[in-house]
């Protein structure tokens, strides 16, 4: 280990905020990589939710396609 | 031989088998991420020239090779696509997409940042940050380019043939630059020196570079897995998914 | 061997017919050099209007005009056959779609980069570029203006059929031009120094023989999608 306190770490002599603030960045990004997906599928979900309400309200048939893949 | 050529384009086969990839291979990019960083920051000795600033090599590196890499596999998703007419591949071009040009930004910024103690200022037109940026606009100009088409299906049969043609440019591209960098770099600094790397630095370095690769695939199945569903809403085993989520 | 007639005059067919388009429509043609000119002159006015900066400067400034000129007529190039079904006609054409793009593209060139090459003295007078760079300036853009055309042409196929492809044109192409700006800018500046390498001169060459052959290609494929969106 070459640094002795959590201070020296931050620090790091002198150098800390350009490190940290790449390691930052870096794991911004790849949060937001990942949340992407995530967040779409929600959507999705939810869409897919107010339309199933749409249908069963209007009394149609809701039809779901039998599309073998 | 063609069955599975035949398989592999499916969505749905993609989505299940990716689903039980990411089980694995998630938690192992996690732990190699984890690994990585923490040996770089905090046990690799500081280098004698840059002192602690270099640990963003860490980050910097695999990141940027990444950037390239997915563009190459953007571009065979792309042809295949255009060639084959597979949907997966079209999808896996989009994604790659989007998670080049953040990737690529990312290599900028960390660049840039890393230069500042380097070289005294944040923003240097050497060889491989001006190919980068290159780069970075090549893909902002394929996803403006699918953005722009009204007809999707036309619009990613076009981003195709313009990834194709950016990958016949990007050697040429990276070679020019190389070259008109050589004739206005400073003669005292040497900025991309290919120094000799320290085992205790370069450990830390291959598995960080492992680590993002495993990334990439992860963040690549997860955003390729929400487009197939979307883009496969309709049809019955899509909808028995989202059933089943909601 | 007939079939091999049948292509040779075909494309001479198209030559002849982009030749006269582009003839009756000389603003086409003119508006690039005049952008040059105009767009030089804001340098002396937004830089520095001092010799010795201009002289340094100049080789770089002519150069990225130029390059953007050829950008701006690019745009326009399929535009006209697209609205009026002209292109959909040339994609039913049995013979390869490939040639006619060439000799198309190749006609744009003649109409717009030739003219720049010819225009490019004017301008380094403006800018203070010493007159022993004169020949290799025109040279170098002789062989640069046809990559720039014809990847610019890729462009324009990209974006024909968008309502909006100015920007995007390029957004898409200028990545594509940096290769050919930095050896014909590299080739004036030697030149201008008083130094001559013809090896710039020749990868640019490289680089016209290169698009020219390729980038009919890339220029067919994306006619092909757009028009069938």
């Amino acid at each position: 280990m070459y640094f002795t306190t959590l201070s020296d770490a931050l620090h790091m002599a002198g150098h800390g905020p350009y490190v940290w603030v790449s390691y930052a960045a870096t794991l911004l990004v790849m949060f937001v990589l990942i949340w992407w997906p995530i967040k779409q599928r929600r959507q999705l979900i939810e869409q897919q939710q107010r339309i199933q309400r749409i249908n069963a309200s209007s009394q149609g048939n809701s039809s779901l396609k039998d599309q073998e893949d | 031989m063609w069955t599975f050529f035949h398989k592999l384009g499916s969505p749905k086969w993609f989505y299940d088998i990716s689903g039980k990839i990411l089980l694995w291979l998630a938690p192992i990019t996690a732990l190699l991420l984890i690994v990585g960083a923490v040996w770089g920051l905090f046990y690799a000795p500081p280098d004698f020239k840059q002192g602690n600033s270099y640990r963003i090599i860490y980050i910097h590196v695999p990141v940027a090779v990444l950037s390239l890499s997915g563009y190459y596999l953007m571009a065979i998703a792309g042809a295949i696509h255009l060639i084959w007419r597979m949907k997966l591949a079209d999808v896996a071009m989009r994604c790659a997409a989007r998670m080049g040009a953040g990737l690529t930004f990312l290599a900028l910024f960390t660049g840039a940042v890393w230069g500042k103690p380097t070289w005294g200022t944040y923003w240097v037109w050497d060889a491989r940050i001006t190919s980068e940026l290159v780069l970075l606009f090549l893909y902002m100009g394929i996803i403006a380019l699918y953005e722009a088409y009204d007809n999707k299906v036309a619009a990613s049969r076009a981003c195709a043939v313009l990834a194709l043609v950016g990958t016949v440019n990007i050697p040429i591209i990276y070679k020019s630059v190389d070259w008109w960098y050589s004739l206005h770099q400073p003669a005292t600094i040497k900025f991309t020196e290919k120094s000799t790397i320290d085992p205790s630095m370069f450990y830390p370095l291959l598995i960080m570079i492992i680590a993002f690769y495993c990334f990439y695939a992860v963040a690549l199945m997860m955003h390729m897995r929400s487009e197939v569903l979307v883009s496969e809403r309709k049809t019955r085993w899509v909808q028995e998914i989202l059933e089943k989520q909601s | 061997m007939m079939v091999r007639d049948s292509l040779w005059l075909g494309m001479l067919a198209t030559l002849r017919r982009e030749m006269t388009l582009l003839w009756r429509r000389k603003s086409d043609s003119l508006n690039p050099l005049l952008f040059l000119l105009m767009v030089s002159s804001l340098f002396p006015l937004g830089v520095s209007p001092a010799p010795d900066v201009l002289a340094l400067l100049s080789p770089g400034i002519i150069w990225v005009v130029a390059l953007l000129s050829c950008l701006l007529s690019t745009e326009s190039m399929f535009r006209s056959d697209f609205d009026d079904g002209a292109l959909e006609l040339m994609l039913l054409n049995p013979q390869p779609l490939y040639f006619h793009v060439m000799v198309k593209v190749l006609a744009h060139w003649c109409l717009t980069g030739i003219p720049l090459a010819i225009m490019a003295p004017v301008v380094a007078l403006m800018l203070n570029l010493p007159p022993a760079a004169i020949p290799v300036l025109m040279i170098s853009l002789l062989l640069g203006t046809l990559p720039l055309v014809f990847i610019g042409a890729i462009g324009a196929a990209l974006t024909v059929g968008l309502r909006r492809g100015g920007v995007l044109l390029s957004l898409i192409v200028l990545p594509l031009y940096v290769p050919v700006l930095i050896f014909g800018a590299d080739a004036v500046k030697r030149a201008a120094e008083g130094s001559f390498a013809p090896g710039q001169l020749a990868i640019l060459a490289a680089f016209f023989m290169l698009s020219f052959a390729l980038a009919p290609l890339a220029v067919a494929g994306a006619l092909k999608i757009s028009v069938d969106s």
